[in-house]
């Protein structure tokens, strides 16, 4: 994507949204709406009677109270809601106290634990979400309850801000970056700085060494991956393992910590046919919580 | 109703060990006794959604979350007794500490 000055910006994913096609908000009982405002991405899910109906997901501007307003508008646009229609509205995520029209905020914890349990069923035990700014590794059981989790106490590196960071720095698409770093035949000695500003001074230093961008972003991605593996095996990895929050569409990522830990993750459902999108997970479970404390609400 | 506990780890693993405060929020009956003997101040109540309910845990406090590795090392235990794990009667704090 190009900025104003024609000059490409790299690190800009594409923001997108989507309604369910073929349903209709008009004819179900309960209309809820779950707001997870990250550090970098903001993501707003509809739910008709607990299903999916639309869903947006943006860059967190500046402001998080305006970021928040503006997704969940454009998660409604054109579909002839309006925030009248919505019984009850949770808000999550890093900027959840900011969330001006949530009727109650909700840790994101117990919002993503919900969400994977809603996207791949009874089965998954462990989450590893990996937001923009930090790494976390949940452990849930049938219902979605949140057992144990465990917070990343470092900063930015090994999130998708630090991945942003490197893919401009690289001159990689974001989108791109991790089949890239999977094109090299083996993977270099990782990277040592777990900090986002010297991982990028140490990938400066191996470009100027000679190694192609390819390696560079390997040796990045290593680091990152043996960081979430660690997480992981403290909370315990248990079968079924998945992956959400936005790096979960980083392949370079994945296939890693996949490989680290010996396990593989569920795979993502089809996003078209089934709206069900791993980064939207907190927002889903949001929603879901959304329409359990409406109901609870209704019976006292 | 079966009991399940809600365990939260706060810390760190690197090269020097692992280190990490862990709060059970089941078993934390909200006093906050905690938040006061920790004197570095790391600790505070948090909402925590449990059950479609709110239960205010002990807590580290978001800009502590980052840099543990500091702020506890004057506690560091070297015989398990730290202020914030002794005060706490329910037994809901525990530290982890093992150098490498």
């Amino acid at each position: 994507m190009e900025n104003k000055e024609g000059k490409q910006e790299y690190w800009r994913w594409q923001e997108y949204r989507s309604v369910m096609p073929g349903r209709n908000w008009q004819n179900s009982e309960i209309i809820t709406a779950g707001v997870d405002v990250g550090s970098v991405g903001s993501k707003a899910v509809v739910m008709a009677d607990g299903e999916m109906y639309s869903w947006s997901v943006m860059r967190t501007g500046s402001n998080s109270s305006d970021s928040a307003k503006k997704v969940l508008d454009w998660a409604m646009e054109d579909t002839g809601m309006t925030a009248k229609d919505l019984n009850y509205i949770v808000g999550t995520g890093y900027g959840r106290v900011n969330v001006p029209m949530a009727n109650k905020a909700i840790t994101e914890i117990a919002c993503h634990a919900k969400g994977a349990n809603y996207i791949w069923g009874p089965t998954v035990r462990t989450v590893l979400d990996v937001g923009g700014q930090d790494v976390k590794a949940i452990r849930v059981d049938e219902t979605g309850k949140v057992v144990s989790f465990l917070m990343n106490d470092k900063c930015a590196a090994g999130t998708g801000r630090g991945m942003e960071v490197i893919a401009d720095l690289l001159q990689i698409p974001i989108e791109e970056v991790g089949k890239m770093s999977l094109s090299v035949t083996e993977d270099p000695k990782p990277v040592s700085s777990t900090c986002v500003v010297f991982a990028k001074t140490e990938a400066v230093g191996l470009l100027r060494k000679g190694w192609s961008k390819e390696k560079v972003l390997a040796a990045y991605m290593r680091a990152m991956a043996i960081r979430m593996s660690e997480l992981i095996e403290k909370v315990g990895c248990e079968r079924d393992f998945v992956i959400t929050g936005g790096q979960s569409k980083n392949i370079g990522i994945v296939h890693r910590v996949e490989e680290i830990l010996g396990i593989k993750r569920l795979p993502v459902p089809n996003l078209e046919q089934t709206g069900l999108d791993p980064v939207s997970a907190g927002a889903m479970g949001a929603a879901l919580y959304a329409k359990a404390l409406y109901e609870k609400s209704l019976k006292r | 109703m079966r009991v399940i506990e809600v365990i939260t780890y706060y810390g760190y693993q690197d090269g020097s060990g692992e280190y990490y405060i862990v709060i059970d929020a089941e078993k934390c009956n909200s006093c906050g006794d905690c938040i006061e003997k920790c004197p570095q101040g790391a600790l505070k109540m948090e909402t925590m959604f449990i059950d479609l309910e709110d239960k205010l845990v002990a807590a580290v406090t978001e800009e502590q979350r980052k840099k543990l590795r500091y702020t506890c090392s004057p506690c560091k235990p070297e015989s398990g007794v730290v202020p914030c794990v002794k005060t706490c009667d329910q037994e809901a704090i525990t530290c982890i500490w093992k150098p490498k």
